[in-house]
């Protein structure tokens, strides 16, 4: 039973920012193991989506569930408390630092008896996070600068997983890459289902969409316009709903 | 993958450059002022005793520095500070002057801290106004007489005194670099400063409360600056207006040579004390040569400005 139950449901989302409409009646069940991707053109609301999941935006009326409970996220420590992390457009990542450090940014690991930090504990468990996902970067002790944009993309997926259990929101992952990066990376995303994640994913392109979702759900002017299976639609149809043009 | 974290090491030359600019310009003195005593252990301990308070401060904005703030107030709070201890010397015991020199320095700091990390005022401007009304108040607070210290464990303690042989001051200056370079390296609030410094959205969307770390920086940095008040008031014995006065521009000069980014997310505490060190060296070599003050500030100037500008040269940066 459980295994049809979603791992989030949002029912009826509504918000409105001092009476200007972002989103109306929204409605999404996401599972694990289901990669969903939320399409739309600029300010359809997909920002606005990801902003109430993570407890950014509380909603103005509707309901969230994750796993059939009912909540009520006030920020986004909230939201990642409960096991569902957001990879930001911006990746969210300290340039100057070390990859380890940023993996674990602001849950710094500690060793007693003085409370300093545990670099080699936090060394070796990002060195077996990047091996797990396949993500090659030369050493965990590189600053993030010296890493290629989808190398750091890779990073920043894999402090999502390694933090998240339940669900993780991808906003727009592959903009700033390359053709193999963006393979590279489209993989590693693919390869979250096995993780038995919920991924919710936000992206302009429609290729990739196709080639990574099970469904698609489609915005416009914060209208929900319709979810469709990946295999039971094709671009035109996905297309003429993002652009309401036949 | 030893290999190339090396090779990532080595292609940080600036960020050695004050260990060279160090040794350089300490050889150029041992060499040219051989005969004019810069080499003998009394002139050497005495430039690291008078380095001393200019290195407590500069850990101090090591730290703000790094989380993209900015505090040029501190030499005014080393006069409040060491006004404050002298004055409460005089009627009261030893703990409690110790108490108020170290907490005006908090105080001022964590005023700072309140305007700049709560009401998010730029720290350039709220520390411009506050060194001048601190060095207003360090004024009128004895109407610019100078208050002698005469608690004799207190000069001992911080000025004149020493412990197995070890001059107080260089043990003070060798704490202070010990554990502010563990706190700065080894600990979560070393690593938040590091990183609200680096990219303050980073560090927010991950939990880290940016305000909280700006606020604990700023009055961290004040309380450095009581101590080096104090330092200054046990070693003159004696506590004036115009201590501090003169080393703001010496210690944000020992701060970015040392490898320290003047807009956050990166410093360096024992790149500091080197600085410092430098400073300091640079002052009593110039003296030694015998040239007058003037010359001694113009050559001074120029030096900085050499150092500063080889340390912050970004090749990459249109």
């Amino acid at each position: 039973m459980t295994e049809f139950q979603p791992v989030l449901s949002l029912r009826g989302i509504h918000k409105a920012f001092d009476g200007l409409v972002a989103i109306q009646n929204f409605s999404l069940d996401l599972f694990s193991s289901k990669i969903v991707a939320l399409v739309g053109d600029n300010g359809a609301g997909k920002s606005t989506i990801i902003k109430v999941i993570s407890g950014i935006y509380p909603p103005t009326s509707g309901e969230i569930l994750l796993e059939g409970e009912m909540v009520n996220f006030s920020n986004a420590s909230s939201s990642r408390s409960r096991g569902i992390e957001v990879v930001h457009q911006d990746l969210a990542l300290v340039d100057e630092q070390p990859v380890y450090m940023n993996m674990f940014l602001g849950k710094e690991l500690t060793k007693t008896p003085f409370g300093l930090l545990d670099k080699a504990r936090m060394r070796q468990e990002s060195q077996n996070l990047v091996d797990g996902l396949d993500v090659r970067i030369p050493s965990t002790n590189l600053a993030i600068r010296n890493l290629s944009g989808g190398q750091r993309q890779g990073i920043a997926i894999a402090r999502a997983v390694h933090w998240a259990s339940k669900l993780i929101l991808l906003d727009e992952p592959t903009a700033a890459l390359g053709v193999a990066e963006t393979a590279k990376v489209e993989e590693l995303v693919s390869s979250l289902r096995e993780r038995k994640l919920a991924i919710l994913l936000i992206s302009h392109s429609l290729d990739q969409v196709f080639r990574l979702a099970d469904q698609i759900c489609v915005l416009r002017r914060g209208e929900q316009i319709g979810i469709r299976e990946t295999c039971k639609t094709n671009k035109n149809e996905i297309i003429s709903m993002i652009t309401g043009v036949d | 993958m030893e290999g190339s974290y090396l090779f990532s090491k080595r292609l940080n030359l600036q960020k050695n450059l004050i260990y060279f600019g160090f040794l350089g310009i300490f050889l150029f003195f041992a060499i040219t002022l051989y005969n004019d005593g810069f080499l003998t252990t009394r002139n050497l301990t005495n430039i690291v005793l008078q380095t001393a308070p200019a290195t407590i401060m500069a850990i101090g904005l090591v730290f703000v520095l790094s989380s993209g703030e900015i505090d040029l107030s501190f030499g005014s709070i080393v006069a409040v500070s060491a006004l404050t201890t002298a004055l409460v010397l005089q009627s009261a015991p030893l703990i409690m002057g110790i108490m108020a020199g170290l907490g005006a320095g908090l105080a001022i700091g964590f005023f700072n801290g309140i305007l700049v990390a709560y009401l998010r005022l730029p720290s350039f401007l709220v520390t411009l106004a506050t060194m001048g009304l601190f060095a207003g108040i360090a004024r009128s607070m004895t109407n610019l007489r100078s208050i002698p210290v005469l608690n004799d464990t207190f000069t001992g303690i911080f000025g004149s005194g020493k412990l197995f042989s070890i001059p107080s001051l260089v043990i003070w200056t060798i704490l202070a670099v010990l554990i502010g370079h563990i706190v700065y390296r080894h600990t979560r609030f070393g690593a938040h400063i590091l990183a609200v410094g680096d990219n303050a959205r980073a560090a927010q969307v991950s939990g880290i409360s940016v305000a909280r770390v700006r606020l604990y920086a700023l009055t961290l940095c004040g309380g450095l600056a009581g101590l080096a008040g104090m330092l200054y008031a046990g070693r003159l014995q004696a506590a004036k207006y115009t201590l501090g006065e003169s080393d703001l521009m010496t210690v944000i000069a020992a701060v970015i040579v040392g490898g320290t980014a003047l807009y956050g997310g990166k410093g360096s505490i024992i790149g500091a004390l080197f600085g410092s060190l430098m400073m300091g060296m640079l002052n009593n070599g110039l003296i030694l040569m015998g040239l007058d003050v003037s010359d001694q500030m113009i050559v001074r100037g120029v030096i900085i400005l050499l150092a500063v500008a080889l340390s912050l040269r970004n090749f990459n940066r249109i």
